[in-house]
């Protein structure tokens, strides 16, 4: 927005990633800082991105990603045990996730998708907050403008328009902050995001679209979603991209250094293709040996994020065990709290369901909930109960006594 | 009092609030050098700029999902959707996003985002020009749905739709946006009729007649033309559509005991079947005979030759009115 250079063509600033004139068919090369094997391949156009980045802070980035794949662990282990209706996994994506998200600054906004636990994770969402919605309690788990980050998406793609809508804003306001939108391979193919994609381009809005290609769309291959690397496809919109090792935390950290330091100069919008891998099953509610090799798995597995920072840390004689240790103690000290705040969670009150449907009183809604109250109270001392046995039982009672059901007291 | 139209009504509202809250910002195709296919909005990049007056790109949900990114931003956006037929693209956002981002965040995170929509038909347009889609929205739990239908209430409405903290669709009744009526652009707004009053344009003893948008003034004609018959009809233009304003209806139904309502919106699912639910709900005792509804038929919008016929008319509703009295009418003799 709002910039007087609208429609004159965006002007993508230089440096790494400014393929706006690329024309398809040459694929982009994969831009890798760590092999999986651990080791620190140079790289001259995106090295200076992470030259900073000392040993200490590598150090607490392996943390970060072992800590997310405990979160993950231990929520899935959640909904094994009933304590979750749901958990989307992120397992094998810790490296895209913690590698960007570690990259923003506290006044960038994200718009993630609901499998960016790991981003809330950074943006410092409290942990019971992060399974909230994922134990039915609530539609949302945190205030957006506490943390920067809106409230997770599951209409796909939908998030990329409300991160070029705040970033037109960013730039109304003359800020120097960006807005992130996370997103999946299979949301390219929606509509929203390739309009994302030419407001951003139009307004040159500060804004940076994170592709995680994590190669799957519940059962559905990347290759259904898109003929041509996902990377590729900015380039139309007149869009600087990158594609980049997802599972390479350095590579992630300075190919998101390099689209947010763009954005913050005024050079628009930047696309980053992070090419990694859903290892689990879509939700917990999937089962992807129906439609994936098991070879396929394995291959990834040897690719994986974490593994490879440790063999780094490893080779530069850093992965002393009482590093290792208090890795894992703070790993498992974050299972535990989430773990206490989602047993703990009070349940909600029956006439919460009509909370916030809207910000000033409306009268239909009004008396919906002064009738469902009236008919709650009408069970008198039962109203409140929430077993499956008690409950408002005039009519469960009478299901499995019929005898009772001619008569309120016998039912009750 | 100042002599406009319903369109330039609509103008100095948009204006009144671009000048009165800087957050406010006005998006939509054809809006800023054009001013609007309609007009609506001439003058106003001009004057505020293009930052506030934003030509957007052709993609309805496009505009929708960055408009509530602006608000998210704290802003205020004012979305026009060209024409009623082009809504839906911005369904999903609507629906999904701008409807339910208030409850999701409970309460965190405010949508103030208002959707100009012109609406419905009566200028000879070819298809997708003369919808009249506002029942999927009334079904749309967390919007509220209003239509002005006078040059006052469109100037006063906006900007009561615009300072509204909730999503807000305002349909322009556009075969109305030529018709001139006095405005008082001085009215302040805190003493104009709030937001979700329906507003009884004429008083009556015999029968109630609901109307909105584009049908108040021919629901205004009917009750003058019945008065010269000896039948004296109730005209309330329900103004809001969501929530209507049950208790106005209520106490006219319990007045007049006669209830007809028009649209012309299909009739299945309609405003006027949610209209005559509620009120034999509120008050059948009073009721004197079935509610009435008179309004297009359950057909795609007809080509331009024929929208006459789908279109309510005055002597279309005043047959739903000879119905809701037992007078003789086109149906007279038919069972059911």
């Amino acid at each position: 927005m709002l910039t007087d250079e609208v429609g004159q063509g965006g002007t993508p600033a230089s440096g790494p990633g400014n393929n706006a004139g690329h024309r398809g068919g040459a694929s982009q090369n994969l831009v890798q800082l760590i092999t999986p094997q651990g080791e620190r391949v140079s790289h001259p156009e995106y090295d200076p991105w992470v030259r900073d980045i000392s040993d200490e802070q590598l150090g607490s980035l392996y943390e970060d990603m072992v800590v997310i794949r405990r979160i993950d662990t231990e929520a899935t282990a959640l909904q094994r045990q009933g304590e979750l209706a749901l958990w989307p996994p992120l397992l094998g994506q810790e490296a895209s996730q913690i590698g960007s998200a570690r990259t923003l600054r506290e006044d960038d906004f994200v718009f993630s998708s609901y499998r960016d636990n790991g981003v809330a994770y950074c943006r410092g969402v409290d942990l019971t907050d992060i399974v909230r919605v994922w134990r039915g309690n609530a539609s949302s788990g945190w205030d957006p403008y506490t943390v920067n980050l809106a409230v997770p998406q599951i209409i796909i793609g939908s998030q990329t328009l409300h991160a070029t809508g705040y970033a037109m804003g960013i730039q109304n306001d003359g800020a120097d902050s960006v807005a992130v939108a996370y997103f999946g391979d299979g949301a390219t193919s929606e509509g929203d995001v390739n309009e994302a994609m030419v407001f951003a381009a139009s307004f040159q809005a500060p804004v940076v679209f994170f592709c995680q290609n994590n190669h799957w769309a519940i059962s559905e291959p990347v290759r259904l979603q898109s003929h041509i690397q996902i990377a590729d496809r900015p380039a139309g919109f007149g869009i600087p991209s990158m594609r980049v090792d997802g599972n390479d935390v350095l590579a992630v950290m300075a190919a998101t250094r390099v689209a947010l330091d763009r954005a913050r100069r005024g050079g628009g919008p930047t696309f980053i293709e992070a090419v990694t891998y859903r290892m689990g099953p879509h939700t917990t509610a999937d089962d992807p040996t129906r439609y994936r090799d098991a070879n396929e798995l394995e291959d990834w597995a040897a690719k994986d994020p974490i593994r490879r920072v440790k063999a780094l840390l490893e080779r530069k004689g850093l992965m002393t065990e009482e590093f290792e240790a208090a890795v894992q103690r703070k790993a498992d000290a974050v299972a535990r709290e989430m773990r206490a705040g989602c047993i703990g969670m009070p349940e909600p009150e029956p006439l919460d369901i009509f909370k916030h449907v809207y910000s000033t009183p409306n009268s239909w809604l009004d008396r919906q909930q002064d009738h469902y109250s009236r008919y709650l109270a009408s069970f008198g001392d039962h109203a409140g109960a929430d077993s499956e046995e008690g409950g408002y039982s005039r009519y469960v009672a009478s299901f499995g006594d019929p005898a009772g059901a001619d008569s309120e007291e016998g039912a009750r | 009092m100042t002599q406009m139209t319903f369109a330039r009504a609509i103008n100095s509202g948009l204006r009144k609030s671009l000048e009165h809250d800087p957050k406010v910002i006005l998006m939509g195709e054809d809006i800023g050098t054009l001013g609007g296919v309609f007009r609506v909005t001439d003058g106003l990049q001009k004057d505020f700029g293009m930052h506030r007056v934003v030509d957007t790109p052709l993609a309805e949900s496009g505009i929708m999902g960055t408009a509530v990114g602006l608000a998210y931003r704290g802003y205020r956006p004012v979305v026009e959707i060209q024409f009623d037929g082009f809504i839906y693209p911005a369904f999903d956002q609507i629906v999904c996003q701008v409807a339910k981002l208030h409850y999701r965040t409970q309460g965190h995170v405010k949508m103030p985002i208002t959707i100009r929509v012109p609406f419905g038909g009566g200028i000879g347009s070819p298809e997708h020009h003369s919808e009249s889609p506002e029942a999927y929205f009334t079904h749309t739990s967390g919007l509220r749905v209003v239509s002005p239908s006078s040059p006052q209430d469109a100037y006063t409405m906006i900007q009561q739709a615009i300072s509204c903290d909730d999503p807000v669709l305002y349909f322009e009744p556009k075969r109305r946006y030529h018709d001139k009526g006095d405005v008082d652009e001085t009215l302040d707004l805190g003493s104009a009729l709030p937001l979700e009053k329906a507003r009884v344009i004429t008083e009556g003893r015999d029968v109630t007649l609901v109307a909105y948008g584009p049908l108040v003034k021919t629901a205004r004609d009917a009750a003058i033309a019945a008065a010269d018959e000896g039948v004296s009809i109730e005209v309330i233009d329900l103004r809001s559509l969501a929530p209507v304003d049950y208790a106005a209806v209520e106490a006219s139904v319990r007045k007049t005991g006669r209830l007809v309502i028009t649209h012309e919106a299909g009739q299945s699912g309609g405003v006027g079947a949610e209209v005559a639910a509620s009120i034999t709900e509120r008050c059948f005792y009073y009721l004197e005979a079935a509610p009435v509804r008179v309004t297009g038929f359950d057909v795609p919008y007809p080509y331009s030759k024929l929208e006459m016929h789908h279109l309510p008319s005055l002597d279309r509703i005043l047959d739903g009115v000879d119905r809701a009295l037992g007078r003789p009418n086109s149906l007279s003799g038919l069972e059911g």
